[in-house]
C-alpha cells in the first residue's frame, strides 16, 4: 500500500483521527501554506527531477529550520531513491519526500505512533517543565492544566520560577483561569523548596497531576543547569519513578540552537518530551525532526496560540500530512 | 556542538590546495560552499546567504584570492570584510526629542524579552545619560506582564505608568505621555505586548499607538536564537511600523546569532544594543564586528578581553596577558589567576565567549561552582613547587600523594591536570588571535582573519 493511501486511511478511518488531522490542518495552515505550497510551486516549475529541482527543495527545507546536516542527508537519500526507482517526473517524487521526512523523525523505530504523556492512573504524576527564557513554559502549563482538567484530572501547579519578575503572579493567573491550585513561595526563594512543597501539597490533596514551572535559563549557564538538576532530584526523592515527564519547551521560531538546548537540557534533566510552541506564527520548527532523530526526544505537544485551548497533541504523521496535505488530496483525487 | 567555525570548515580544502600549489576556480567554488554552510548553520537566512556568497565568490574568483599565496586566509578575510560591511558600524545613540519627553516604543514577538529590555534600557538611560525615564505598562494581554514591569520599576526605583488590564493600550500610551510631561520625565519607554507579525488586529494596535504618540524610537526586540524566520518577522514589523533600530536579546547564550545578519540585511536598521544576561545592568552596546566573528565561529574574544580589562586593573591585565602569552604558564599562575578571573563574573559565561571552548574535551563538562574551585585550589596546594612549575613530572605515586594531601580522588587530580593542559592550549590560541589583531600574523592557520 502506498504511503499516502496509508495516511489517508489512517485519517479517514475513524472520526477521532479525522478531527485531529483537521485541527492540524487548521493550526498548521500557515506552515502548510508556505511549505507545501512551495513544494507544489517547485513541482510545477520543474517537470524534471534534476539538480535545480533538488537545489530548490533544499532551500525550502532550510527555510523551515530543518538544519543543514539533515537537509543534506535527506537530499542525498532522495537522489538515491530517485535513481533507484528511476523517477523522472517531479510528480512522483512528492511521495518519496514526505515518506523520508516521517522517516527522519522516527529514525529506525518501527512503531510510528503518537507519543502520549506518560501519566500514572490513580496515583500522583509529576511533570517538570524546562527550557530557555520566553519559550512558553508557563503558558503551556496553563494550557496543559486546562486540558487535563477537562479530562477529569485533579491538577496542582507549583510556581518554581522564583526568579523572573512577575513569574509567580503569571502562573497564579493561569491557575485562576483554569481553576486549579497553585503552590508558591515568595519571589527569590529556593525553587527546590517550592517544588518540594508542591509535591507534598499534591500528595495531601490527592491530586492526579502536579505541573512544575521553572525559571527560563540559557543552557550554557552551568550553575543554573545544576540548579535544575537539583529540582529534579527533589522530585525523584519524594516520589519513586517521578518526574514522570520532563518536558522541554522549544520555541518554533528558534533556529539551530534548539539542538544545543535539547542536548544540554537532556543531560541535565533527562528530558522525556518536547512541546513545540508558537507554531501559529510563520516559523516551522523544522529542527524537531533532527532532535527526534538524533536525541530520540519525541514532540508531545504543539502550541498554536495564547489561549487555554491552543495546545494539541503532536502526531508526526499528521504533522507531515499537514505539511503535504495539498499534495495528498491531489494524489487521491 | 554541531557547529564548526568557518576556519575549521576551510581546513580540508586548504590542506588539499597546499599540496597542489595552485588555486583553481573549482577550489574557490568549494571554499565558498563552505562559507555558505557555515552561515546557514549559524542561522543566517538562506536568501541573505545567497546574495552574500555571490559577492564573496565574485571577489574571490577575481585576483584577490586566486593569486594569493594563502588563499584560505584570503577567503576568510574577504568573508570577514563583507560581513563587517554588511553589519555596519557601531550605533548605540538613542534619539533625543527636541521637546521632552523622548518616546521609545518596544515591539516584538512573544517571549523575545521586551519587558526585561525595557527595564535595562531605562537603567542604561539613567546610568549613562543621567536621564529620568518613566516606564509604561501597555501589555494588557499576557498574564502578569504589568506586574512584571512594576516589579522591575521597583527594583530600579523608577515610575511605572499603568492603568491595569482593562484599558486599551492606545489609551494607556496616550495618558502615559501626559503624565510624563506633568512629572517631567525626559524619557518614556512603552512596553507593548508580544505579538505575531501576522496578527493584523494587534499590529493595527501598534500602528495606532505610533500615530498617537509619535515615538522618537521604535525598537524591535529580537531573540538572538531566532532561525530562518527572523527575516519575515523583521521585514514585517519594519514595513508596518518603520523601525528605528533593533535590540538583540539573549546573546549571552551559545547561539551563533546569524539572525543579526538577516535582520540587518532586510531592514537596514542598526542593531543598537545586545542583552547579555537577565540582570538589569546586562545591556551592552552592540558591536557589529564582534558579531561577524561570532557568526563565523571565531568566538567573542574581544569581549572577553574587554571584560578582563574592566574588572582587573590595567597593570594586572597586562601581566595576565603576558603570562598567557608565554608558554610557561604554571599551576601557581593558575591559582593566582583563578582568583582574578573569578572577579570577572561567572566562569561559564567567559568560557562561552572563547572560540571552540565548548568543543574542547575536558573543558566541556567543567563545572565552575565555588565548591569545585576550592577543590581545585586544594589539589594545587598539595603539589610540590616542582610539580606546580612543571606538571610533566607527574606520575602515579605523585598523583596519589596529591590526592591524599588534598582529600580528593586521584581521578579528580587527573581531571585537573587534563583541564590545565586544555586551558594552556586555549590560551595559546587566544594569544595567537590577539597577535594577529596587532598585525603580527600568528603562525600556521590559527585564526589569521583579523
Ligand atoms: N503565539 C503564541 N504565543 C505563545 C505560545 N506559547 C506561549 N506564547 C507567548 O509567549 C510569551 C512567553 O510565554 P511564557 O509562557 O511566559 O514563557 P516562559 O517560557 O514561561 O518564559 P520565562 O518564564 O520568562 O522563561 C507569552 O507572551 C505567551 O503568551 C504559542 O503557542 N503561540
Ligand atoms: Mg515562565
Amino acid at each position: 500500500m502506498s504511503f499516502f493511501k496509508k495516511l489517508k486511511e489512517k485519517f479517514t478511518g475513524n472520526d477521532e483521527k479525522e478531527e485531529v488531522s483537521d485541527k492540524y490542518k487548521e493550526g498548521l495552515a500557515k506552515t502548510r501554506g508556505s511549505f507545501s505550497g512551495k513544494i507544489n510551486d517547485l513541482i510545477a516549475r520543474y517537470r524534471k527531477v534534476d539538480e535545480d529541482f533538488f537545489e530548490d527543495l533544499e532551500e525550502i527545507l532550510i527555510s523551515a529550520d530543518v538544519g543543514m546536516a539533515t537537509v543534506m542527508d535527506l537530499i542525498d537519500e532522495l537522489k538515491m531513491e530517485v535513481k533507484r526507482q528511476n523517477i523522472k517526473d517531479s510528480e512522483q517524487v512528492r511521495e518519496v519526500i514526505s515518506e523520508k521526512l516521517v522517516e527522519i523523525y522516527y529514525g529506525d523505530e518501527t512503531a510510528q505512533e503518537v507519543e502520549q504523556l506518560n501519566l500514572k492512573d490513580g496515583e500522583l504524576s509529576v511533570v517538570l517543565f524546562v527550557g530557555v527564557n520566553g519559550v512558553g513554559k508557563t503558558t503551556t502549563i496553563g494550557k496543559l492544566a486546562h486540558k487535563l482538567t477537562q479530562e477529569g484530572k485533579k491538577v496542582v501547579l507549583a510556581a518554581g520560577d522564583t526568579f523572573r519578575a512577575g513569574a509567580i503572579e503569571q502562573l497564579e493567573i493561569w491557575g485562576e483561569r483554569v481553576g486549579v491550585e497553585v503552590i508558591k513561595h515568595s519571589a527569590g526563594s529556593d525553587p527546590a523548596a517550592v517544588i518540594y512543597d508542591g509535591v507534598q501539597a499534591a500528595k495531601s490533596r490527592q491530586a492526579d497531576v502536579l505541573l512544575c514551572d521553572t525559571a527560563g535559563r540559557l543552557q550554557n549557564k552551568v550553575n543554573l543547569m545544576n540548579e535544575l538538576s537539583k529540582v529534579k532530584r527533589v522530585i525523584e526523592r519524594e516520589i519513586p519513578g517521578a518526574p514522570h515527564e520532563v518536558l522541554l519547551v522549544l520555541d518554533a521560531t528558534t533556529g539551530q540552537n534548539a539542538m544545543s538546548q535539547a542536548k544540554t537540557f537532556q543531560e541535565a534533566t533527562d528530558v522525556t518530551g518536547i512541546v513545540l510552541t508558537k507554531l501559529d506564527g510563520t516559523a516551522k520548527g523544522g529542527i524537531v525532526l533532527a532532535i527526534r532523530n538524533e536525541l530520540h526526544i519525541p514532540v508531545k505537544f504543539v502550541g498554536l496560540g495564547e489561549k487555554m485551548t491552543d495546545l494539541q497533541s503532536f502526531d508526526a504523521q499528521a504533522f507531515v500530512y499537514g505539511l503535504f496535505s495539498d499534495m495528498l488530496e491531489e494524489v487521491n483525487e | 556542538m554541531a557547529f564548526e567555525g568557518l576556519a575549521d570548515r576551510l581546513q580540508n580544502t586548504i590542506q588539499r590546495i597546499k599540496g597542489k600549489g595552485k588555486v583553481t576556480e573549482q577550489d574557490v567554488k568549494e571554499m565558498t560552499r563552505e562559507v555558505r554552510l557555515a552561515l546557514l548553520e549559524a542561522d543566517v537566512n538562506f536568501k541573505v546567504v545567497k546574495d552574500f556568497v555571490a559577492r564573496v565568490k565574485e571577489r574571490a574568483i577575481g585576483q584577490e584570492v586566486m593569486e594569493s599565496l594563502t588563499p584560505g586566509q584570503q577567503v576568510i578575510k574577504v568573508v570577514k570584510e563583507e560581513l563587517t560591511a554588511l553589519m555596519g558600524g557601531e550605533q548605540s545613540k538613542i534619539a533625543v526629542a527636541d521637546r521632552p519627553p523622548t518616546i521609545i516604543m518596544m515591539v516584538g514577538l512573544q517571549g523575545a524579552g521586551k519587558t526585561t529590555t525595557t527595564g535595562k534600557l531605562a537603567n542604561l538611560l539613567r546610568k549613562k545619560y543621567n536621564r529620568n525615564p518613566m516606564l509604561v505598562a501597555a501589555d494588557v494581554y499576557r498574564p502578569a506582564a504589568i506586574n512584571q514591569l512594576e516589579t522591575l520599576g521597583k527594583q530600579l526605583s523608577m515610575p511605572v505608568f499603568s492603568l491595569g488590564t482593562d484599558r486599551d493600550p492606545v489609551d494607556i500610551a496616550n495618558q502615559a505621555i501626559e503624565k510624563a510631561k506633568a512629572d517631567h520625565n525626559d524619557y518614556v519607554i512603552i512596553d507593548t505586548a508580544g505579538r505575531l507579525h501576522v496578527d493584523g488586529d494587534l499590529m493595527q494596535e501598534l500602528k495606532q499607538i505610533k500615530t498617537d504618540v509619535a515615538p522618537d524610537e521604535i525598537f524591535l526586540v529580537v531573540d538572538a536564537m531566532t532561525g530562518q524566520d527572523a527575516v519575515n518577522v523583521a521585514e514585517s514589523f519594519n514595513e508596518q511600523l518603520e523601525l528605528t533600530g533593533v535590540i538583540l536579546t539573549k546573546l549571552d547564550g551559545d547561539t551563533r546569532g546569524g539572525a543579526a545578519l538577516s535582520i540587518k540585511a532586510v531592514t537596514e536598521k542598526p542593531i543598537k544594543f545586545a542583552g547579555m544576561g537577565e540582570k538589569l545592568d546586562e545591556l551592552e552596546v552592540f558591536h557589529p564586528e564582534r558579531m561577524a566573528s561570532r557568526i563565523l565561529g571565531m568566538g567573542d574574544v574581544l569581549s572577553l578581553i574587554e571584560k578582563a580589562q574592566d574588572n582587573i586593573d590595567e597593570k594586572r591585565a597586562k601581566e595576565l596577558e603576558e603570562k598567557m602569552r608565554s608558554a610557561s604558564f604554571t599551576f601557581d599562575d593558575f591559582l593566582e589567576q583563578m582568583s582574578q578571573v573569578r572577579n570577572m563574573g561567572p566562569l561559564e559565561d567567559l568560557l562561552g565567549m572563547l572560540p571552540g571552548a565548548n568543543k574542547m574535551k575536558g573543558l566541556k563538562n567543567v563545572q565552575f561552582d565555588e565548591k569545585q574551585i576550592s577543590h581545585v585550589e586544594a589539589i594545587i596546594q598539595s603539589m610540590t613547587k616542582k610539580e606546580r612549575q612543571d606538571p610533566s613530572v607527574m606520575n602515579a605515586s605523585r598523583k596519589k600523594r596529591i590526592a591524599k594531601g588534598s582529600g580528593r580522588t586521584v581521578s579528580e587530580v587527573n581531571r585537573l591536570l587534563k583541564q590545565f593542559d586544555e586551558m594552556k592550549k586555549m590560551m595559546k590560541q587566544m594569544t595567537n588571535m590577539q597577535k594577529g589583531k596587532k598585525g603580527k600574523k600568528g603562525k600556521g592557520f590559527n585564526f589569521p582573519f583579523m
